[in-house]
């Protein structure tokens, strides 16, 4: 399994220790900021906070695990988001999860064995005017529908696909 | 761009030199920039909210100052970013000052076109764009003025009175627009005297529980500790609703400014006080906004240590949630903010007495924050004539779901159901039939079409069965399944049950699992008895609000929709095609034309045909996708599907 290196990890628990105080209260802010800049809590990363906290290394789990928001396994490079709130169930948002299911052969929650998708669902992302709602990579998109969905689904493969070739590309010329 | 530039430079020149030292510097100032402000007359006012954001405002935003400056209209013309204006449904969405033209979906297809016809005409000549304008979808009449537009024309305007009008990030423009007066006035006020505004005021906390404020507030001014914490509970949880992600990213300084002010009543002579602002992680524009709102109160000396040259410091933290419905309740936020796991206590003790550390803390919801100041400045007797005799003041909705014009709403308590959504919400989809109004989120109830005028009030609500909770109000239309409903918010709830108590943790999960076996044909005769027993043991026995409220979404759909229960149950049929297992698809031979293009995309080979002839669904192996739905081409429209389940037992 792809992981992430310690190098990365110790990184990232050094600028917890300097930004957040060594109290309990700050064990949410500290999961945060280093699943911010790591993308998922590996479990070296954990230790490393419960070492600086002084908290057990269960307790840390315990309340990490209790959290939506907190990813123990490597996430895709690319995190398509359904929104499931109420305006965007009423619109149809489980037809495109469930198309986008069928189509990237996971289940919500899952990544591809490639590392380079993610499908997540979201309890409500409070754009529910604009409903049914998707997030690709941070940017939001309003009034989807399945087929929309699996379009932008198409247009990232498209873009890792052509990014693959040119890199591929630059590699041969290096080559030669 | 003068404004904008003054303001600019003073708070890049001199942080320290703006910081006000009293209260006279602070109406100084007020007045200066309210005259600065008057001065410029153009302003072509873009939506930053999050919903414009979607549709490539801030793209828009650049486009539009590129534009302004080739043309040398830089100095004239005065753009600004503003926060949500609620009708995130027609964004971006762009106004044009002093008379206030709506311009709706602007730069959705063709951006340059747009901008260029919006200089050309409006700016320069004065005149509409026409195709920008808003077109009521009832009469098909052009209204180009904001406040003329049915959506805003029923609308009061009080917690969400600057949003739209001013840049959240600007601390200069909300001191414009009368910004931190009701601060001002409060400093001259003793902490009771503001607390007995607020009881005056009947404003009751908007979070969903409807505690009177001020009683809340004296509750914790009276309790005894060395410390008190004012907490702003912004973890709005509740789907389909988005009045907190709004006001925060609109005006954060509303908010900021009334949690002073709480404050200052509740701490201000007794100990000292710290601030807590708890938001979810899923918001980044609103946390963006409250910690550069925080920044700038800071700076101008609002906040933070003796503030305005007074004796009274405060200071607020803000803090991120991580995605747990269960930490919206008061108790279990309070955990999470101490670094534990989100899980709700016994109360009493209550948070007025123990809350946040074992110290005293009073928690409101964003929107009750909000409305303090304004309450502060004009009176508890002015906020109390508005409303209803038991709910006072007014109430933000979030209008979604099969509704004409969704967005957030806010209006006197006690207005009809009906006015809301045929008024201000231009009536259902697609003119379908109206079903049912869902209010209240998960722990809330539908409210079916035989209750139209319904006022729209606490007690009203209560009255039928749902609640008012933090205001969400999904619209239902005909093809809306209420079982499945039901089974969504069971889900929901279900998920987000924290774990600690039994009756929520297996009641909410049985209930879920009957609800499944109903909507999968699997049910059996009792089943929605069943439900309602389990209902009954979760409401009376759950530690939390969550729990307590869990079955009502199932609850009240049994009480007003109990013949689409049996029609699930009995005769396996779902009238609204929503449940997958409770429908069936077949080729109407009459229509086909036997293009064969479903029998060969069918992924289970469940259709079957000869050339020629109009193919034929097996039933005993069709599971439902509709993609033969799919493919059927428009003109033919041979494939349909029908409620029940019947023709896959034949089959």
């Amino acid at each position: 399994m792809k992981g992430t290196s310690p190098a990365k990890i110790q990184k990232a628990l050094t600028a917890v220790a300097q930004t957040l105080p060594a109290k309990r209260e700050s064990l949410i802010p500290a999961l945060q900021a280093v699943q911010e800049k790591l993308r998922w809590l590996p479990r070296p990363a954990m230790l490393g906070i419960s070492k600086y906290l002084k908290i057990p290394e269960s307790e840390v789990w315990g309340t990490a695990s209790f959290y939506a928001q907190f990813r123990f396994s490597p996430v895709g490079k690319n995190i398509l988001t359904v929104c499931r709130g109420t305006a965007c169930h009423v619109r149809g948002s489980a037809g495109i999860l469930s198309e986008l299911e069928k189509e990237m052969g996971i289940q919500a929650g899952e990544t591809t064995p490639d590392l380079k998708f993610s499908l997540e669902k979201i309890a409500c992302l409070g754009s529910c005017a604009l409903a049914p709602v998707m997030v690709v990579n941070a940017a939001i998109y309003g009034a989807m529908n399945p087929a929309k969905g699996k379009g932008l689904l198409d247009q990232l493969r498209r873009k890792s696909k052509s990014k693959k070739r040119a890199a591929s590309k630059s590699k041969t010329r290096r080559a030669k | 761009m003068k404004e904008k530039n003054n303001a600019g430079s003073r708070e890049m020149s001199g942080i320290a030199a703006a910081k006000l030292e009293t209260k006279q510097d602070l109406l100084a100032l007020a007045r200066e920039l309210q005259a600065e402000g008057k001065k410029n007359k153009r302003r072509v006012v873009i939506c930053g909210g999050t919903g414009c954001r979607a549709n490539k405002s801030l793209e828009l935003f650049q486009l539009f100052q590129k534009a302004l400056k080739k043309r040398w209209l830089g100095p004239e013309i005065e753009l600004k970013m503003s926060g949500c204006h609620g009708f995130c449904q027609r964004g971006p969405v762009v106004v044009v000052e002093p008379e206030e033209i709506f311009y709706q979906e602007v730069g959705r297809e063709t951006p340059d076109q747009d901008i260029e016809d919006i200089i050309n005409k409006t700016l320069l000549k004065g005149n509409y764009v026409e195709r920008l304008l808003y077109r009521d979808p009832r009469t098909d009449e052009i209204i180009p003025i904001y406040h003329n537009i049915p959506f805003y024309a029923r609308q009061q305007r009080i917690a969400l009175r600057l949003n739209g009008k001013i840049d959240p990030f600007s601390i200069t423009d909300y001191l414009a627009s009368g910004g931190y007066q009701g601060l001002a006035k409060a400093l001259e006020m003793n902490p009771e005297e503001i607390i007995n505004v607020m009881s005056k005021s009947g404003l009751r906390g908007r979070g969903g529980g409807g505690f009177p404020t001020g009683q809340k507030w004296s509750f914790c001014r009276n309790a005894k500790g060395d410390m008190h914490y004012i907490i702003c509970n912004a973890d709005e949880g509740d789907p389909g609703a988005f009045m907190d992600r709004s006001i925060m990213e609109g005006n954060p300084h509303g908010v900021l400014e009334g949690m002073i002010i709480g404050a200052m009543a509740i701490a201000r002579g007794k100990s000292p006080a710290g601030g807590y602002i708890y938001v979810r992680a899923e918001y980044p524009l609103a946390v963006q906004s409250i910690r550069k709102a925080i920044e700038d109160a800071r700076n101008y000396g609002l906040l933070g240590e003796n503030i305005l040259g007074t004796e009274f410091s405060f200071e607020v933290k803000v803090k991120e949630g991580a995605g747990a419905f269960v930490c919206g309740e008061e108790t279990a936020l309070m955990k999470s903010l101490e670094g534990r796991r989100g899980m709700p206590r016994q109360r009493p003790p209550f948070p007025a007495n123990q809350g946040l550390w074992e110290k005293p803390s009073n928690i409101n919801n964003v929107e009750t924050w909000v409305n303090v100041p304004e309450i502060i400045l004009k009176g508890g007797e002015w906020y109390s004539a508005i409303g209803t005799e038991k709910s006072k003041g007014t109430k933000v909705f979030s209008l979604v779901g099969k509704v004409k014009n969704s967005g957030l709403v806010e209006v006197p308590m006690g207005i009809k159901l009906r006015d809301i959504i045929f008024e201000i919400g231009g009536g259902i989809l697609g003119d379908k039939e109206f079903k049912a109004a869902q209010t209240g989120g998960p722990s809330g109830g539908c409210i079916p079409a035989e209750y139209l005028d319904l006022p729209m009030d606490y007690e009203h609500l209560a009255e039928v069965g749902s609640i008012m909770g933090s205001g969400g109000l999904v619209i239902l239309d005909e093809d809306t399944c209420m079982v499945d409903l039901a089974r969504y918010f069971l889900t929901f709830t279900q998920n987000e049950s924290c774990g600690k108590c039994t009756p929520c943790r297996l009641g909410t999960r049985q209930m879920l699992t009957v609800l499944e076996d109903i909507c999968q044909g699997k049910s059996q005769t009792g089943d929605i008895e069943l439900l309602g027993e389990i209902g009954d043991t979760i409401k009376k026995a759950s530690l939390c609000g969550l729990g307590q409220t869990a079955p009502n979404p199932a609850l009240t759909t049994i009480h007003y929709f109990k013949k689409e229960y049996e029609e699930h149950v009995h005769q396996k049929k779902c009238s609204a095609l929503v449940c997958k297992e409770l429908v069936s698809y077949n080729i109407q031979s009459v229509r086909c034309v036997a293009c064969h293009r479903c029998l060969w995309v069918c992924p289970n080979k469940a259709i079957l045909g000869i050339s020629l002839k109009a193919p034929e669904i097996d039933q005993a192996r069709c599971d439902r996708c509709g993609t033969c739905l799919e493919i059927c081409p428009a003109r033919n429209k041979a494939v349909e599907k029908i409620p029940g389940a019947e023709l896959k037992a034949a089959g």
